[in-house]
């Protein structure tokens, strides 16, 4: 699926969420699951430092396509991270590069997602378009 | 007396704001407290009526505007129990009176190998510009440690002062415990030792009634936003002894008495120290909030905010894996906790769904986290316009949050 394809599907499943608590109760479900980060991989260089919560986050580039693994000390904060992961991986770097994020929008939880929020979250959004950008020249080159 | 809370309430026009549709409920009032009606309609009308730059002017409206800066210091004066108003200096809040102290009365008293003693749960703001000072002099800061419950450990003190200790810095409210500390003892034991002490009031001034003559404190601080008066302004009091022999700080207009290329000579207290135009509407917004405390007085309000605290922490001890930190004997109106398993941003995230608004983090006081071990907490602070049906809003909230988690986790 592309990107978009994948935003519109996630966007469908919040539809079916009737208030704020099922949301929740489905971010934190994700963030439970999320397998994380394994603790060789939660290193300094790898945390984004939100002063409010960690998030670490590790990208590499196999096969062509960016594969993007992340973990957060918070679990609301890693289940929103396991919806960005589950848009941005497995994707080609020209693709998340030129990729606009919209469902953060419209699933109401853009809050979590606005430049005063230190969580982290705005950070590892960068950072994952960086690597984009860093991988797509890498490849062209 | 006893709070009128329904009065109260009204003149507080934030609290019947509606947050995501729900009722607000403000438990950040140790971060900032709302502020009155009775305040902001001062501040507009010098606005609307009296606005003009203020001790510089011929004219009518600049002399009104003198004359409300000025009573003002007046007011905080009394408030304090000052015994001149030349010894409060305006600033823009506690953090900006410590550094005007730290640089100041830093410049004047402290040399290479001298000794600054902060405790262990100060505010960044009353570490910070001493670590500073001390780098730049090559002077050394020591630490009075607290325990695990949250109260300083005073028999320290005696190893701790030295004859090269040249201030001690330590606040009478502890923001993110809760903790009320002895600080007359304090000051005695100090000037014992003949070392003035600095006293960061930003969490107690809402709380309690401070007399700086009675205390013998000789620098107290505090901001206007904690004490229901307008951000951007905040006290340096001093005593007059310790402020004539400072140096001025900053330069600038207001604080020279003549100036010529060659030489300036200063003006004097508290001038001195209050460089280029003030947030005087500001000055003046704060007087109109210590009116306010005063005429439902501070007795009262401690009272009331104690039965509050008092009310919630029995809750809060119900809650099965509920940690409080800060356990002191003597304590304010807040409580800083942690349920085990729950990160407090998740938290302090889903409680701001209900419409509930309490803190998350280290409240800006790393050191008292590294002492617990701990990334940070959440904080649920009360003011005087609170109620108990609002704890237990709160309660409920959290509970649902142990819910939600308690389904998903372990
Ligand atoms: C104990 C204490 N000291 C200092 C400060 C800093 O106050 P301000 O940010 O108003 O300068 C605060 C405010 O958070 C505080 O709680």
């Amino acid at each position: 699926m592309t990107i978009k394809e994948i935003q519109e599907e996630i966007i469908e499943e919040f539809v079916g969420f009737d208030d704020w608590m099922d949301k929740y109760a489905y971010l934190i479900e994700l963030g439970t699951d999320l397998s994380g980060l394994e603790s060789q991989y939660q290193t300094d260089q790898n945390l984004i430092k939100g002063c409010q919560s960690k998030v670490w986050f590790n990208a590499k580039l196999e096969d062509g396509v960016v594969k993007i693994e992340a973990d957060s000390d918070a679990i609301i904060v890693k289940g929103i991270a396991a919806l960005l992961i589950r848009v941005f991986n497995n994707q080609t770097p020209e693709a998340i590069m030129n990729a606009d994020l919209h469902f953060i929008d419209e699933i109401g939880l853009k809050q979590h997602l606005s430049p005063t929020r230190s969580n982290g979250l705005v950070a590892m959004v960068k950072q994952i378009k960086m690597y984009g950008l860093a991988f797509n020249q890498k490849m062209n080159n | 007396m006893t709070i009128d809370i329904n009065k109260i309430r009204h003149d507080f026009l934030i609290l019947s704001e509606k947050i995501y549709g729900k009722s607000l409920v403000y438990f950040d009032n140790a971060a900032t407290s709302q502020t009155p009606t009775q305040v902001t309609d001062v501040m507009l009308e010098y606005y609307n009526k009296y606005n003009s730059n203020i001790h510089r002017g011929v004219h009518y409206l600049s002399n009104k505007s003198t004359e409300g800066a000025e009573n003002a210091r007046i007011k905080v004066q009394k408030f304090i129990n000052a015994e001149h108003s030349h010894e409060v200096i305006f600033t823009r809040g506690t953090t900006e009176s410590v550094n005007l102290v730290a640089n100041s009365f830093g410049e004047c008293y402290i040399s290479e190998g001298d000794e600054v003693l902060v405790s262990e749960m100060e505010h960044h703001s009353n570490i910070v510009p001493w670590q500073m000072l001390c780098q730049r002099k090559k002077a050394i800061l020591k630490v009075l440690p607290f325990n695990d419950n949250g109260e300083l450990m005073l028999e320290k003190l005696p190893e701790l002062i030295t004859d090269r200790t040249k201030i001690l810095a330590v606040n009478h409210i502890s923001n993110a415990l809760g903790t009320t500390n002895p600080i007359k003892e304090i000051i005695d034991f100090a000037h014992s030792k003949n070392v003035p002490v600095l006293i960061d009031a930003a969490q107690s001034v809402q709380h309690k009634k401070i007399d700086v003559q009675a205390l013998d404190a000789d620098f107290l601080v505090f901001s206007g936003h904690k004490l229901y008066g307008p951000t951007g302004i905040g006290v340096l009091y001093g005593k007059e002894k310790y402020l004539n022999e400072m140096p001025p700080w900053q330069g600038g207009g207001e604080m020279i008495q003549e100036v010529t290329f060659e030489k300036t000579t200063y003006n004097e207290l508290p001038f001195k120290f209050e460089a280029g135009t003030p947030n005087y509407i500001a000055e003046i917004g704060l007087g109109a909030a210590i009116d306010y405390v005063e005429a439902i007085g501070l007795d009262v309000i401690d009272a009331y905010e104690q039965e509050l605290l008092d009310y919630a922490t029995e809750k809060f001890q119900a809650i099965p894996n509920m940690k409080i930190y800060g356990t002191a004997k003597h304590k304010s109106s807040l409580i800083s906790f942690l349920v085990e398993g729950i990160h407090f941003y998740d938290m302090g995230m889903l409680l701001d769904q209900m419409g509930i608004a309490v803190r998350t983090g280290t409240h800006c006081a790393e050191p008292v986290m590294t002492h617990f071990g701990i990334e940070g907490t959440v904080r649920a602070s009360f003011a005087f316009y609170n109620t108990k049906e609002e704890i237990d809003v709160l309660i409920a909230g959290i509970e649902k949050v142990c819910k939600m988690f308690g389904a998903k986790t372990v």
